[in-house]
């Protein structure tokens, strides 16, 4: 064991050796497997992918946000030389259902929109060509005319008497309301003799991949089987969904998983292009690819983020003991619903975050404006969430005149209190937030950065500091999308994830995943290095390949930082049912006792006696070609398959006072900034940045603060720079890389991390997931430390993003 | 802009050390010859107006957007590309060595255009110049999953460990 003991009992050095013997290589900061092919420019992502006879598709968005369409002229992009087809709304719709949805009711969705389009962007033709220039120019040549209609683009409008209705027949744009209690939230707010109360605005941005969406659809006229090679493929279990879509047997649909170049939940259960090329592909009878150019990727992507108006109330005694939490939220939704609210039922899965707090409010109206529908950005809504509670907590600090590290240390759930169940019902498996905090105060040297704030203050400088934290939920079960009906039509509990492992005759280790895994995270050196636990081998001789979804065993995918976890178990449950096996072979050939074998070096051998060994490969060469030398009773072969199901999840109440555990592997994490502000220009410079985070047992801590660098940087974008502007007709006007401004290298600051490792009592390995927390704790922090830098000025940030022209509005006031 | 069609011509260019042909329509743009004409798929697009720097390849030893350039332009040039920067057994540069052991990369979309990016900086400045001048250099190419902290250590790393 190298765990040492830090301030309040934490453990701060990764966990090397636990009590069975010591662990090799979880927890190693290796190498990615991944990388070289990616180093030497060979990574085929989609658009990299040519079949033979392959033809090209190019999309037409509408200009309009909301227009019925009165007529659809084809002839002249028809006649264009190289042009193959010309798709529309009506064409689909003769031969498609519409699109797979987890929450739509009476909202339906169309590849391709017929009788009227909802938002700017939304996909009225299509054309297949030769080649992708053909399409496009074809593109130009398509008259469409529309009838605009009146756009709704404001929620509140949107709920008013006589609002123009995105969709007709729901009779209403507002699509879901309702209000949960926890506790007696009313008689907290009464009793407490303090509250703070604010409107906060977090506007619609996007997870922005380098690589947008793509799909090669495959039609094999002979046999009707549809090949959708497609750069997301998540949810293996959910894709009869999109055969419904296509109208073939579930049977007769294949998806082939293509790494993508970044989802961070664009690429989240990715339906509509899959579903064209698929489509296109059986309309052209040839191999037809679309890929999203940046335009369409922008505007008619489904996936942006939460675009949420609050009125958010914190209860709180003098003493700054929290009490109650009231949350009423109007989410914009846009044109349709493809999660439904679940981007809410995320959020109650840790709406408290690490703070006792006994009595919650939560109230929701999803509604429907002329906009490009919501789906999943890293944090999923739980990132909007945790900045609305810290911007309370840093109100209800100035309140009270305390300082804004002691009311949340005054607050947190104590080590001792875990497994910790939260209002909501959810738990919290385990933690020491307490410890976290310690790191981070001390990694940062706190108390030096406050006097040098305070003498720049004197200097008639603007330096703030923010400290803020948020826990980290991971590994989702499936009960958050609809545990907001009381009735629900539909009601999954399921959300797996499966592996094969195969051991070749020459003893070589191959694992099969089976959901689209490669995203930029590192599924393959995961893998690699769990059964390297397992089995004692060199994690780079494992090879990790992926299934098509005709070979495929229930799989989710990465999302809702879900995947270490579980693929880690499935690896784990595969590993032990053929280290069984092999333990049988040789303890037959070695004439030991089972029990007394270990794995070791790529071998197997009997503990004790270094000669008394068998190498995999004799193993495997006996399981395939011996069958002679195997118990009598066993087949030959050398492999074992294993799903894992979430390992602790239960339903929820039939009156829904409690939503029952639907995301309990929480992690926990502190940031602290130091910025300074130019009044003048508004620009934010950083003097210190650091985060703390406990991701339980950590698989490869390099890769690890990746994730975490990466999220924080991609919630630095949020807090500073991006959302989606629309003008009063509801067109984007920054639907490019030019308007849309992504962090550049000079944009950001030199970000410190340290770990430390609370296991997971209920998973394996003790791995809690990691992959969205940094984006859950920028934008709260830059609220706080630029708020602290401007507080000369008296501002207070309750809208982002906190951009240069707001900061001068504020300091030339 | 659409081209008679039938019309096209021949360019000659340079990549990686061997002199390449094709016959393309005036309007193909660099990285479209590359990656559809060539098959040379490591230089990537990301946004196809020359913000993002995802393209990004050598010409006569300065960085252009293959995007924004036409094919025909190239003719005559040399070209260094991503697929140019390993040995021909595979075995990594010591720039692709270091962004491996410095986890330089995550999805590998934009490790192409940041991989040449640097490599020009490290010919204009051997020593690594100071971190700043890193940010600068690479501040062109646009990555969505590092915060490009660990694309710096790699750079730095690269010139520590000297050409
Ligand atoms: S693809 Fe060339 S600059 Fe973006
Ligand atoms: S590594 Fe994914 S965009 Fe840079």
């Amino acid at each position: 064991m190298t765990v040492e003991q830090g301030p309040n009992g934490a453990r701060i050095a990764r966990e090397t050796a636990p009590p069975q013997g010591g662990r090799r290589w979880i927890g190693k900061r290796l190498n990615r497997v991944e990388d070289p092919r990616f180093l030497r420019g060979q990574g085929r992502y989609i658009d990299d992918i040519k079949l033979p006879g392959m033809a090209h598709a190019a999309v037409l968005g509408s200009p309009h946000a909301h227009a019925r369409i009165v007529s659809i002229d084809t002839r002249a992009a028809e006649r264009l030389p190289g042009v193959i087809a010309v798709v529309t709304g009506e064409d689909v719709a003769a031969r498609a259902a519409p699109l797979p949805s987890f929450g739509a009711g009476e909202i339906v969705q169309d590849m391709i929109a017929t009788e009227k389009v909802r938002y700017h962007g939304e996909t009225v033709a299509a054309v297949i060509a030769e080649d992708r220039y053909v399409a496009e120019d074809a593109c130009e040549l398509i008259d469409v005319v529309y009838e605009p209609l009146p756009v709704v683009l404001d929620p509140f409008t949107a709920r008013e008497d006589g609002a123009p209705l995105v969709h007709e027949a729901l009779g209403s744009n507002t699509a879901y309301e309702r209000t949960f209690t926890f506790g007696a939230v009313d008689d907290a707010f009464a009793a407490a003799p303090r509250s703070v109360r604010a409107r906060l605005r977090w506007p619609r941005s996007t997870g922005m991949p380098m690589d947008t969406n793509g799909a090669i659809g495959d039609y094999d006229a002979g046999t009707g089987v549809v090949t959708i090679h497609a750069n997301s493929m998540n949810f293996t279990y959910f894709l009869w969904l999109l055969a419904a879509t296509l109208k073939i047997p579930a049977s007769k649909l294949r998806l082939v998983p293509v790494g993508a170049g970044g989802s961070f939940g664009s690429k989240f259960f990715m339906h509509k292009v899959p579903a064209l090329a698929g489509l296109l592909s059986m309309i052209a009878g040839r191999p037809v690819k679309y890929v999203e150019d940046r335009t369409a990727h922008i505007l008619s992507n489904d996936h942006a983020g939460s675009d949420r108006h609050y009125d958010a109330a914190l209860a709180f005694d003098d003493d700054g003991t929290f009490r109650a939490l009231r949350i009423d939220c109007v989410d914009d939704y846009g044109a349709y619903l493809q999660f439904g609210t679940g981007t809410h039922g995320n959020a109650l899965s840790q709406v408290v975050g690490p703070y006792r707090i006994q009595h919650v409010e939560y109230s929701l109206a999803a509604v429907l404006t002329n906009k490009n529908q919501q789906g999943a950005y890293r944090g999923f809504g739980a990132e909007v969430s945790n900045w609305v509670l810290e911007r309370l907590v840093d109100l209800a600090a100035r309140e009270l005149d305390v300082d804004r590290v002691e009311i949340r240390r005054r607050n947190l759930i104590g080590a001792d209190e875990f497994p910790y169940r939260t209002p909501t019902g959810n738990i919290y498996d385990s933690g020491n937030y307490q410890g976290v905090l310690e790191q981070v105060l001390e990694a940062v040297d706190y108390p030096h950065w406050v006097a040098e704030r305070d003498r720049a203050r004197a200097e008639g400088r603007h330096v703030g500091i923010g400290v803020v934290a948020s826990n980290e939920r991971s590994v989702f079960s499936s009960t958050e999308f609809w545990f907001w009906f009381d009735e629900p039509d539909f009601t999954p509990t399921s959300s797996p994830e499966s592996a094969s492992l195969q051991i070749d005759p020459t003893g070589r280790i191959v694992v099969t995943l089976h959901s689209q895994a490669q995203w930029g995270n590192s599924p393959e050196t995961v893998v690699s290095q769990v059964v390297a636990e397992e089995f004692d081998v060199e994690p780079d001789s494992v090879l990790v390949t992926y299934a098509d979804s005709q070979h495929a065993l229930p799989g989710t995918g990465p999302g809702g930082s879900r995947f270490t976890v579980m693929v880690a178990g499935a690896v784990a449950g595969a590993s032990s049912t053929l280290k069984q096996k092999i333990r049988r072979i040789a303890a037959d050939k070695l004439e030991a006792n089972e029990d007394d074998l270990e794995f070791r070096n790529g071998a197997v051998g009997v503990i004790g006696t270094p000669d008394a060994e068998l190498s995999l490969a004799d193993v495997a060469m006996t399981a395939y070609m011996f069958r002679l030398d195997l118990p009598p009773d066993m087949e030959s072969g050398l492999s074992a398959q294993s799903t894992y199901d979430h390992p602790l999840t239960t339903l929820p109440s039939g009156d829904r006072s409690d939503l029952g555990i639907f995301y309990p592997f929480v992690g926990h994490a502190w940031h602290i900034a130091v910025v300074e502000v130019d009044p003048e220009t508004g620009k934010v410079d950083f003097l210190r940045y650091a985060a703390v985070h406990d991701a339980g047992t950590v698989v490869n801590p390099q890769s690890l603060d990746g994730q975490i660098i990466g999220g924080t940087v991609q919630g630095l974008g949020t807090a500073l720079y991006e959302q989606y502007l629309y003008d009063d007709q509801g067109r984007v006007r920054n639907a490019s890389f030019e308007h849309y401004h992504l962090p550049s290298s000079m944009d950001v600051p030199r970000i410190t991390v340290g770990h430390q490792e609370t296991p997971s009592p209920y998973t394996a390995y003790g791995i809690k997931g990691a992959g969205e927390g940094g984006r859950m704790l920028t934008p709260a922090i830059l609220s706080a430390a630029i708020e602290d830098a401007l507080q000369p000025y008296g501002v207070t940030i309750t809208t982002l993003p906190i951009t240069a022209e707001q900061i001068v509005a504020w300091t030339t006031a | 802009m659409s081209t008679a069609a039938g019309q096209r011509v021949t360019v000659h260019l340079e990549v990686n050390g061997l002199w390449r042909e094709a016959v393309v329509e005036p309007r193909r743009t660099l990285a479209d010859l590359l990656r559809e004409d060539l098959d040379l798929t490591g230089t990537h697009l990301a946004c196809e107006t020359g913000v993002c720097g995802n393209c990004n390849v050598l010409l006569d030893g300065e960085s252009v957007r293959a995007c924004l350039m036409f094919a025909v332009q190239a003719e005559g040039r040399s070209l260094l590309t991503v697929e140019g920067l390993a040995a021909d057994d595979g075995t990594l540069g010591d720039l692709q060595q270091a962004f491996h052991d410095h986890h330089g990369l995550q999805c590998g979309f934009c490790t192409p255009a940041m991989l040449l990016t640097a490599h020009e900086h490290l010919r204009e400045h051997p020593d690594g110049g100071t971190d700043e001048q890193i940010r600068e250099a690479i501040s062109g190419v646009l990555c969505r999953c590092t915060g490009y902290e660990q694309i710096i250590a790699s750079i730095r790393a690269a010139a520590e460990a000297g050409p």
